[in-house]
């Protein structure tokens, strides 16, 4: 059974049709990377998803359960755990306590916040630090450990690349390949399309508002993505019209 | 010399109440960024829910909390639910126009219920409304004044520590941070808001009751109490429990100083200090540009 299944997604931004009709589904354990300009669609998306930003059409089941009229606190505690663009930090609270915050899910599981410190070593010598004074490979960090605080059965990511140099970037994703290793089911939007078929199983590439293009990462290559990425002949793969 | 020593003292403690009654709003200000107009109004429904126990019922204003309170709590969380809440939604002038109106509502349903006359929890107070401690021949502490600073204390101590320490505490900070983002981390912001609310009504609850023992009041007594808290507020630096203190205590002292200088001189240099924290804050550039020139004038 499918652990999230998205079945004709709609979200809109007042006017602007921000998601289009979307489908897909991701399996336990697997990693899902959405890649896209800017403005396709992704970050809404996700959003969407994880109850942040209504939908207005479509649905969204969690292992099963609908959830659509579900509020993002009560997605959270049925086990979808978004880390937002930009981090979004409690940025007066110390790591710490941007860590236990996430406790309210009230999901048992493996993750504590000694487990966050050991997953993303840097973040120890920083626990009592306020998360503004952070650099940003340590607030990404923090928001990553505080969405797994939640001990979620979907993570979703978005941008964690974003506005970090390429040596954090790349400190980063080594954690987060730990965590895909160790069967944590991972929905990631990139803009990265080399690092996306590098650690994703599976890759999806939004064009205003539509999935144009899926397929197993091992099966595309860099210009097919790069193709649908731009919109360039609107080619389809694996079936999914454009 | 005294004499002055003798108001600096009284003013602190008069601060303390002061403290107390800007508590709950700076606490709803910090959290929900709700200006409540009707938290006057507030304090004095609690003060007369203690006077109609004690009167009616022969209760202790103090075992008398125990019921009022409580009331007050459910009242926060309702008045969240049911007016801020949707206030807010309007942007950030609606909720004042909103308790705005709802202090005009608490203060007239109290006109109609008891009248115009003045009222006080003094006379069931015992002995404490009257005794003082003689520090000096000059110099006397009203015990009832020292138990409203140490209440004042303890109630902002206690929410600092609530905050800091709890995770309820943790999660009302988070949601004032971004009530967007504690969602998706499975904190219900709108319970936590109206739990908020409901601390926030225990605070004024606590207030109403010692002005209604250390003074007197009647159904429009709020909009004067809503000065002082919003002045105590704004000089401590809005939102921050341990500012409230310091400026319910500068403008207790401002009060009690400008009272011995001349008897008129009591509201107007509170309004004065008041104003001048207002407008150091406001035009904060200008001011520190000022203070150099201000320190080389020769005395």
């Amino acid at each position: 059974m499918n652990l999230l299944a998205v079945e004709n997604l709609q979200a809109r931004h007042g006017l602007l049709q921000a998601v289009r009709g979307v489908s897909f589904a991701l399996h336990k354990g697997e990693t899902l990377a959405l890649v896209g300009a800017n403005g396709a669609g992704k970050t809404t998306l996700l959003r969407t998803i994880a109850g942040a930003h209504p939908a207005s059409g479509g649905r969204v089941r969690l292992n099963g359960t609908d959830i659509d009229d579900r509020p993002a606190h009560q997605r959270a505690a049925m086990g979808i755990a978004l880390v937002p663009e930009g981090r979004k930090l409690f940025s007066r609270m110390t790591v710490e306590e941007n860590l236990l915050l996430a406790r309210a899910a009230g999901r048992p599981g493996r993750w504590t916040v000694d487990a966050v410190m050991q997953a993303f070593p840097n973040l120890q010598k920083r626990r009592r630090h306020l998360t503004a004074h952070l650099s940003g490979g340590e607030q990404q960090a923090t928001a990553i450990g505080r969405a797994l605080m939640t001990n979620p059965d979907v993570l979703l990511l978005d941008e964690v690349s974003l506005g970090l140099s390429p040596l954090v970037v790349d400190q980063v994703y080594a954690q987060l390949e730990s965590l895909m290793a160790s069967g944590t089911t991972i929905l990631l939007v990139e803009q990265d399309l080399r690092r996306a078929l590098r650690v994703a199983d599976r890759v999806m590439c939004m064009l205003e508002g539509s999935i144009v293009l899926e397929g197993a990462a091992r099966d595309l290559t860099r210009e097919q993505v790069t193709e649908a990425y731009f919109g360039l002949g609107r080619a389809t793969v694996a079936g999914i019209p454009a | 010399m005294m004499i002055w020593l003798n108001q600096i003292i009284q003013g602190v403690l008069l601060g303390g109440y002061y403290a107390l009654i800007a508590c709950g709003l700076s606490f709803m200000f910090s959290v929900m960024r709700i200006i409540n107009l009707a938290h006057g109004s507030l304090a004095i429904l609690a003060a007369f829910g203690l006077f109609v126990l004690a009167s009616r019922l022969g209760l202790s204003p103090f075992l008398g909390l125990l019921i009022v309170l409580p009331a007050m709590a459910a009242v926060g969380w309702l008045l969240q639910r049911t007016v801020l809440e949707r206030s807010l939604r309007g942007g950030l002038l609606v909720p004042i126009l909103s308790t705005f109106g709802l202090s005009i509502v608490i203060d007239n349903l109290l006109f109609q219920q008891f009248g115009a006359d003045t009222r006080s929890l003094a006379p069931y107070i015992g002995d404490l409304s009257y005794s003082s401690w003689a520090i000096t021949d000059d110099i006397d502490i009203g015990q009832l004044a020292v138990l409203t600073l140490a209440a004042a204390i303890v109630l902002l101590g206690g929410l600092q520590l609530f905050l800091t320490r709890t995770s309820l505490g943790r999660a009302i900070r988070a949601t004032a941070e971004d009530p967007d983002t504690v969602g998706l981390i499975g904190i219900d912001a709108r319970r936590v808001n109206a739990t908020a609310a409901a601390i926030a009504m225990v605070t004024v609850g606590i207030a109403g009751a010692f002005l209604a023992m250390r003074a007197t009041f009647n159904p429009y007594s709020g909009g004067q109490q809503l000065v002082f808290a919003f002045e105590a507020a704004v000089i401590g630096g809005a939102g921050s429990l341990w500012g409230t203190l310091g400026g319910g205590i500068v403008l207790g002292v401002a009060q009690s100083i400008g009272a011995q200088i001349d008897p008129q001189g009591f509201l107007i240099t509170g309004h004065v200090v008041f104003l001048a924290v207002l407008f150091a804050r406001l035009y904060p550039s200008r001011f520190a540009l000022q203070l150099p020139r201000l320190r080389r004038q020769p005395a």
